[in-house]
């Protein structure tokens, strides 16, 4: 995978949880608590692991917990991508 | 016979059933009355290549569209009859606990196998792929606790809450535990218990006792109390109870409920050999602390092993509290299997709604009792009699042995009926 984007995790997002009825992923995200959205912890660890899996981006349990944001998952992915070609 | 005045004594106001027999209290009823089965060969895995092919289903059950979508893959099948199991109760109680004490309202279910189910996918995807494919649902999903812990979450119930496995005889204890409970400051518990092991895994751990029916013929696979008895059926499902002090109960307009906890008592018989002198030990510290002498009991839900060793200790133990022949004895759950933690909560609804409406459910399958089972087997039809207090026994592997007491209802503290309430009429 050459990029990763908010689109890519939108998506990932909708797949990998099933949340209340009422969340809305359309949106803009990005900058939006997780906790917000409806993904607490483990939701965000669910999350995470699907990424890993698409990415081939390790994020460790910890380095989840430091991400509060869809934006931050986003950037946290791609600078490991960017490090991985330079 | 009465029922207990003590403003915290344990009534029961709303039942949830999530069973072979039904999903609902009241199909659940219908179909033990009219003695309909919910034994089939296994449909949820092949059951070919084991020697155990019949099991009690609870038939099209899925959790899509009676629990939320965002519970449906964090938690597992056993969770989601429960889930299901506490509206229904809650629904029939006409309780809204939002209106309660939060830490006044407790949870204590039983449960047998956890969610075995979910963990032996969650153990697929770990040795066909790698431990970043298992769900990081499987950390609150398989463990024992995981439906108390749910309902309690769902339903705002802060007070205590912790579950039971004893096996088939949690729900009993579970019971008497919320009974515990309510003198100790809660108002309400949601009690009972599921069991859904029905997956590779948790069939052939439940093989293990030795004591699974391996015959194929759905009629004569469950058969206790039976010359021809040859272990017992595995099923699934269970039944939630809203349990609440008989202040409570009352100060909602809600009278005596279905019946009340009298009395309870439990035990251990670590030698199969010890069942009988054990489980009638039981029995009479169970009505003891009931108050209530065996003239007082008109029926006894029985364990209902369904191998010739352990129904002869249990019909044995019955009639030396009771003499040869001297109570009613019944076991609906050969129409359902053995449901580990869901079954004594079944039986405890069924026994309740007998109470209700003055008739006993007969026994399905057996037909030429056994030498040595010296009981009033109630067989071939449900039998109409007046029902003020029921025995229910219950014996889980290993040795728990336990019994309960229910009392029914005073007659002008009678609930309202189903059918009553149906109509909008009020009392």
């Amino acid at each position: 995978m050459s990029g990763f984007t908010i689109d890519d995790l939108r998506s990932i997002m909708a797949t990998a949880v099933e949340v209340d009825e009422d969340v809305d992923l359309n949106g803009d995200i990005a900058g939006t608590a997780f906790d917000d959205l409806g993904y607490d912890s483990l939701a965000v660890m669910e999350v995470a692991a699907h990424v890993q899996r698409a990415t081939g981006v390790r994020i460790t349990d910890e380095a989840a917990g430091d991400l509060p944001t869809p934006g931050d998952m986003v950037a946290y992915v791609t600078n490991r991508l960017t490090a991985a070609e330079a | 016979m009465t029922t207990p005045t003590k403003e915290t004594a344990a009534v029961v106001t709303g039942i949830g059933v999530v069973a072979p027999t039904g999903v609902g209290t009241e199909e659940h009823w219908r179909s033990v009355l009219a003695g309909k089965s919910g034994i089939g060969r296994i449909t949820r895995f092949d059951p070919s290549p084991y020697p155990v092919r019949l099991a009690g289903e609870v038939p099209g059950f899925t959790g899509k569209g009676r629990i939320p979508n965002r519970l449906l893959p964090q938690t597992d099948r056993w969770t989601h009859m429960a889930l299901a199991a506490a509206d229904e109760a809650l629904e029939d109680a006409c309780i809204d606990l939002g209106r309660l004490p939060e830490y006044e309202i407790a949870v204590v279910t039983s449960s047998s196998s956890g969610g075995t189910e979910f963990g032996q996918q969650e153990m697929e995807r770990l040795y066909r792929n790698d431990p970043s494919w298992v769900s990081a649902y499987q950390s609150i999903a398989w463990f024992y606790a995981a439906t108390t812990g749910q309902i309690s979450i769902k339903n705002g119930a802060r007070g205590p809450c912790g579950v039971v496995c004893t096996e088939q005889a949690g729900g009993l204890d579970a019971a008497a535990q919320a009974r515990g409970l309510l003198e100790t400051g809660s108002r309400v518990v949601l009690t009972g218990g599921t069991d859904a092991s029905l997956c590779p895994y948790g069939v052939v751990a439940q093989m293990s006792t030795g004591m699974l029916s391996t015959a194929e013929d759905q009629g004569r696979a469950f058969v206790p109390f039976d010359e021809a008895a040859c272990g017992y059926v595995p099923g699934e499902g269970g039944a939630i109870l809203v349990v609440e002090t008989a202040a409570s109960a009352a100060e909602r307009g809600r009278g005596g409920g279905y019946g009340t906890v009298l009395g309870h008592a439990a035990g251990f018989a670590a030698d199969p050999g010890a069942s009988r002198r054990v489980l009638a030990a039981v029995i009479r510290r169970a009505l003891r602390d009931a108050g209530t002498d065996p003239g007082d009991v008109d029926a006894v839900f029985a364990d209902a092993m369904g191998t010739a060793e352990q129904d002869r200790a249990e019909a044995q133990a019955i009639t030396d509290v009771f003499g040869p022949g001297g109570v009613p004895v019944t076991a609906p759950k050969t129409l359902t299997g053995r449901l580990y933690g869901g079954g004594a909560p079944l039986d405890m609804a069924t026994a309740l709604l007998s109470m209700r409406d003055g008739v006993l459910p007969h026994t399905v399958g057996p037909s030429r009792k056994a030498a040595g089972c010296d009981i009033d087997l109630v067989l071939d039809r449900p039998r109409d009699t007046e029902l003020r207090a029921v025995l229910v026994l219950a014996r889980g592997h290993g040795g728990f042995t336990s019994a309960l007491v229910l009392g029914r209802p005073e007659e002008d503290d009678a609930p309202v009926s189903r059918r009553n309430r149906d109509e909008g009429e009020n009392r």
